[in-house]
């Protein structure tokens, strides 16, 4: 297994340490450290957290009542459908080296297949191999799990399960190998920077979600009929969780129980922080009335900013990254949406894609010079930001792209396997928990 | 005997069934109503997508009474349910024509 050269810098920083330290310690970095592996499983478990409590609260919260039971099982059955498939092929794909070098630019082989060859004793730097497959799996998950905002209170619940299965094996795995995926690798090869997934997760989640939006088309009666959430508490709720896990999100990309997670703990309190302010600020300008929707939406469009920057930036990045996602994501939710006329129903792309977008380049501004931080790239080589920026678009065009295109075959195919991916009118005005799974959120 | 509906604001419910229980008048039945009138209704926001609430809540009595009742009783309404604002509601008064009590077969005034 080719090993990511982020791990590869650790292992060479750590060695070196180790090195200077005690000559005992030499091979320090080849053994299974366990500070690191507590670290790396705790992550993992918190950012399970996220999807089907958190993101599935938040989602479910601003969702109608007759369709609340849809939208959380959307969330789950995203998580456990796309988990599967991670481990059936998603992994191998993604973090799978392709001995032909031109495929190894865009995706990974098929050597790890239900994870063929890997043994429980594999190490994936200073922790088990295993575990680094689950972490990575639940960031497969919630990806796609994003992209069900945009898209609630209309689409077929197994036309929704097929899509997730070949999503995250055709678009979600190929995209992580050319962000991720070791020497050889299209973008990481490149030197684009993305710590924790702004690309990879926000972006691709986001734009999945404008995707289907647009194909499966609007809810019946939108701007005609009120569509009021059920429960901004559950909302609230979900997003305290959102940021609970998002430590191990953010800190566990350091892959490590190191100082580097401790750079990225302190931008993921921080940076959301800030931007909760702000769009509590901008709201208050715009209808001077400040939400609690509109604070946790804040709290959200921080953390992703500063996804793809958490170990690269310090307090001032983490502040300007933050207070400008927020903005961004304010204008995407409040004015775009409204201009262009899309039923992004919960903002997947408002917020997602576009602080994530956001977040992805401006780390080439905000990323210290500081070359134990950085893992790649013309800023680390020689200080170039403008450089690093333009490796930056590329990796946002390259992920666009192919999310774009990818997203358009994986739904039509799908809704071909399904006999079409929209609930009928019937079902879709007498409400999808009790037309399709049969509840109901609430028996008063 | 008459009936009296009240619909007044939620809030001052408590007022007027403390007001009446203090006068004799016992028994009462209670239901949450939505309308409107002059009150204008509220807005909602959600992520600056505005609804207006056209109808409030408010909460509706009715009490039937013999007649020599009707106008202390409608006085103290009146009394405990007013704040001075927009909003505070009516009281409707209507002649009965029968009143009959279940378990003892009683009809008319005794009955009320």
């Amino acid at each position: 297994m080719t090993l990511l050269k982020k791990l590869v810098y650790k292992i060479k920083f750590l060695s070196l340490l180790a090195l200077l330290l005690s000559p005992a310690m030499l091979f320090a970095a080849d053994t299974l450290d366990t500070g690191d592996t507590a670290w790396m499983m705790v992550s993992t478990a918190v950012v399970l957290l996220m999807t089907p409590a958190g993101l599935a609260l938040f989602y479910a919260g601003m969702t109608r009542s007759k369709n609340v039971l849809n939208t959380y099982a959307m969330v789950v059955g995203a998580f456990v459908v796309a988990f599967v498939a991670w481990i059936i092929a998603g992994y191998s794909i993604a973090f799978g080296a392709n001995d032909n070098a031109t495929l190894q630019m865009f995706t990974g082989g098929f050597n790890h297949i239900l994870l063929n060859g890997i043994n429980w004793t594999d190490l994936s730097g200073t922790y088990p191999t295993y575990v680094f497959i689950v972490f990575q799996g639940t960031f497969a998950a919630i990806t796609i799990a994003i992209a069900s905002g945009s898209i609630i209170e209309r689409m077929k619940f197994s036309t929704w399960l097929v899509f997730v299965f070949i999503w995250t094996i055709a678009v979600y795995a190929p995209i992580t190998h050319m962000v991720w995926g070791g020497d050889g690798a299209l973008l990481f090869d490149a030197g684009a920077l993305d710590f924790a997934g702004g690309t990879v997760v926000h972006m691709n989640g986001g734009l999945a979600g404008l995707v289907l939006a647009i194909l499966i088309g609007k809810r019946t009666g939108l701007n005609k009929t009120a569509m009021k959430p059920m429960s901004i508490m559950l909302t609230a709720l979900g997003a305290a969780l959102l940021w609970f896990g998002w430590f191990g999100f953010n800190g566990g990309s350091a892959f490590g129980a190191n100082a580097i997670a401790g750079l990225a703990f302190l931008t993921t309190a921080f940076a959301p922080a800030v931007a909760a302010i702000v769009w509590m600020l901008l709201e208050y300008m715009t209808y001077k009335k400040i939400t609690l929707l509109g604070a946790v939406s804040g709290i959200v469009a921080g953390l992703v900013a500063i996804t793809p920057a958490a170990g690269f930036v310090d307090v001032t990045g983490a502040f300007i990254m933050g207070a400008v996602g927020s903005i961004v994501a304010f204008y995407g939710v409040i004015g775009l949406k409204k201009k262009l006329g899309y039923d992004d129903s919960l903002d997947a792309f408002g917020i997602h894609f576009l602080a994530g977008l956001w977040g992805a380049l401006a780390v080439a501004f905000f990323a210290l010079k500081d070359n134990d931080l950085l893992w790649d790239g013309p800023l680390k080589e020689s200080g170039d930001r403008m450089g690093q920026f333009w490796v930056q678009v590329e990796s946002v065009v390259v992920v666009g792209l192919f999310t774009l295109v990818g997203t358009v075959v994986v739904y039509y195919i799908a809704s071909l396997l399904t006999g079409g991916a929209r609930v009928d009118e019937e079902e879709e005005s007498k409400g999808l928990d009790e037309a399709l799974h049969g509840e109901k959120a609430l028996n008063l | 005997m008459k009936k009296i509906e009240a619909i007044i604001k939620p809030f001052k419910l408590e007022d007027v069934k403390d007001a009446l229980a203090e006068a004799g008048i016992t028994g009462m039945t209670v239901t949450d109503v939505k309308g409107y009138g002059r009150q204008q209704g509220h807005s909602e926001l959600y992520r600056g997508a505005e609804y207006i609430v056209d109808f409030l809540a408010k909460t509706k009595i009715e009490l039937v009474l013999n007649d020599d009742e009707v106008e202390n009783c409608v006085k103290l309404i009146v009394e405990s349910a007013k704040t001075g604002k927009i909003g505070d509601g009516k009281i409707f008064v209507t002649p009965i024509e029968e009143v009959i009590r279940i378990r003892t077969g009683e009809t008319g005034s005794e009955a009320v």
